[in-house]
């Protein structure tokens, strides 16, 4: 009697001990099959390095982002200046390191909020038949509206704040969000265990939250990504028309807007900030179709 | 094919409702009120009461919506309150340098993205695909406007080959037109350029990959004529499907390059409304390019109908 118990523990830690080898060997190619993936391994490099900079670059830099020295204007990339300071005299270094707060955090809020309420507004339309039709006219109607046109007369209508930014931004790519759920959490709800806990008894707020939505995340990740990059050009296009974020803020969008008028005596103030934006830009959409091609191998060739 | 004609006109209606809805909106979503916002912080309690009833603020909601869109089905979008001219007029005044940079830029990344998208494909996995699909990803990457600066610290500040700014209309001769339009044009239509030119070459990859091709090739056909014959008509559809979307977005991109050249069109008209509060132009130049988008993509549509026989006869 006494043996056999024993027995059967000893059994039962091998069995616990498999498993975990098992979890461990998945976790090893998990990981390898991450680093091996050069979408996320590079755009993850360019992503951190950007973030780093927006975090910590304010805390370096040696100059004030809004003080004036008018004896310094337009003056070109060197020693004292880094990359050359603007029509007012800042420091343009410095205003790309705050610029880089502004611009990472409005396109980081716009992609959390749009995917938020993106996802809300599927799942509701995947799961209540009544609902379905019109919230997807209303996004239908949304997305005819050309994203950057609907974004300038939002911010013009609630004025050009920073939160007004993101929230005409949001306006705008949540009817892409909500696409996109919905069309995964319709192949879900058609499900025979869906069925099944719903035979159960199972709330309905109950299935929708931890038994749809998790099966949308994957899609979501990746949508998230290129709503950020997206967010991050029509902030940097509105700012530089002069319809986003205001004037003495730095963002990047903003210090073009001064650069163009200087296009021809100060081309720092146009490159720099530039080559950042087209920098984010490329790192997150190497982030998404990386992360899409982990998610889902199919994809990949 | 009526049939489907019908359906697709009809299922546009609920869209443009709701179209028109977002849009009478925006001009409610302005925190305090509108009249007192256009006229400045001098204004008497009675110019702004004046202000209101001129622009309908006074009225119910409900009214001021179907007379707004009522107005809008006839042609009439109001007037803009600082040009004192109707701003039906004005959009068509500003038209047509928007049309044109829309137009050559389509023209250009067609003419381009085609022929490469079809050479990466015949040549998969060699140097010249990866080097077109490196390039495309990084067109992708660079939006219409920043191109548009880079182009302009190129050709027009370091060579000074191209004008900077400006527009000369195309009564003024075709060449001057040209000249002022190939950067905006350029600028616009790199971007939807990569996406055809990827799209090409994924759809014809695709259908290179059937087996009647196969059966085309062991038969001795040549390879010009798979591709011509065989292959992109097959592959068509999909690379119209990009075609047309972007070219319903080139107009609206158009508006944000053209500011860069200052090019005098609806782009132009829609900032400088911006800065002077003149909600009746917004209203108005969104309305309508909203509307133009939507009709590009419903000839599109049909156009696949016309192109593909398969599409008109399952939608039936």
């Amino acid at each position: 009697m006494h043996v056999a118990q024993e027995q059967d523990k000893l059994l039962k830690d091998e069995f616990i001990l498999a498993k975990k080898r098992l979890k461990r060997h998945q976790k090893k190619l998990l990981f390898r099959r991450l680093i091996r993936n050069r979408g996320i391994l590079f755009g993850g490099i360019i992503m951190v390095l950007l973030t780093l900079l927006a975090v910590f670059g304010p805390i370096f830099v040696p100059y004030d982002p809004y003080e004036m020295v008018v004896t310094d204007r337009l003056m070109a990339p060197g020693a004292q200046h880094f990359l050359g300071t603007d029509n007012f005299g800042r420091d343009l270094l410095t205003r790309m390191a705050y610029g880089a707060r502004v611009s990472l955090s409005v396109g980081l809020s716009v992609s959390l909020l749009a995917c938020f309420f993106g996802m809300l507004i599927g799942l509701l339309a995947s799961y209540f038949k009544a609902l379905d039709n019109v919230l997807m006219r209303i996004c239908d109607g949304l997305m005819a509206i050309p994203g950057v046109l609907l974004a300038i007369a939002l911010v013009a209508a609630l004025g050009p704040k920073m939160e007004n930014v993101i929230l005409a931004l949001t306006i705008v790519f949540v009817p892409n969000v909500a696409r996109v759920v919905r069309s995964a959490a319709i192949v879900i709800r058609e499900e025979t265990y869906i069925e099944a806990i719903r035979a159960q008894g199972a709330k309905t707020w109950r299935i929708i939250v931890l038994h749809i939505a998790p099966n949308t995340v994957a899609p979501l990740i990746v949508q998230a990504s290129f709503i950020f990059a997206d967010a991050i050009i029509t902030e940097a296009a509105l700012s530089f028309l002069g319809a986003g974020i205001p004037a003495p803020d730095p963002s990047w969008g903003n210090i073009l807007h001064d650069g163009k008028v200087f296009i021809f005596n100060a081309w720092w103030m146009t490159v720099f900030p530039g080559i950042l934006i087209v920098l984010s830009v490329f790192g997150l959409n190497l982030l998404g179709d990386g992360i899409r091609d982990y998610i889902d191998p199919h994809t990949s060739k | 094919m009526k049939m489907y004609f019908l359906k697709r006109l009809l299922s546009l209606i609920p869209v443009l409702f709701i179209v028109s809805i977002v849009i009478f909106m925006i001009i409610h979503l302005t925190p305090g009120d509108p009249a007192s916002l256009v006229l400045g912080e001098e204004a008497t309690e009675e110019q702004i009461q004046a202000m209101r009833a001129d622009m309908g603020l006074d009225l119910p909601i409900l009214t001021q919506y179907f007379h707004w869109i009522g107005n809008a089905l006839q042609g009439d979008l109001g007037t803009s309150y600082f040009m004192r001219q109707p701003v039906t007029e004005a959009i068509v005044s500003h038209l047509a340098p928007t049309i044109s940079v829309a137009i050559i830029a389509g023209t250009i990344s067609l003419l381009i993205s085609i022929p490469i998208g079809i050479l990466a494909a015949t040549r998969r996995g060699t140097n010249t695909d990866r080097t077109v699909m490196g390039i495309s990803l990084i067109g992708m990457s660079v939006p219409s406007f920043l191109l548009g600066l880079f182009l302009i610290l190129l050709f027009g500040v370091k060579l000074r080959w191209l004008p900077v700014a400006g527009y000369q209309p195309i009564t003024d001769g075709f060449f001057g037109h040209i000249k002022y339009l190939i950067l905006p044009s350029i600028a616009l239509g790199s971007m939807h350029a990569a996406l055809i030119a990827r799209m090409t070459r994924s759809s014809l990859l695709e259908v290179l990959n059937m087996n009647y091709i196969k059966t085309a090739r062991s038969k001795g056909v040549h390879e010009y004529l798979i591709i011509t014959r065989h292959t992109l008509r097959n592959a068509f559809l999909p690379i119209l499907t990009v075609i047309g979307q972007t070219f319903g977005s080139l107009i609206a991109g158009a508006v944000v390059t053209e500011t860069i050249f200052n090019i005098p069109g609806i782009g132009q008209l829609i900032i400088n409304s911006v800065e002077r509060r003149d909600y009746a132009v917004i209203q108005g130049v969104v309305l309508f390019v909203t509307c133009t988008y939507v009709l590009i993509n419903l000839i599109v549509d049909l156009l696949y109908g016309v192109i593909d026989p398969r599409v008109r006869l399952n939608k039936k």
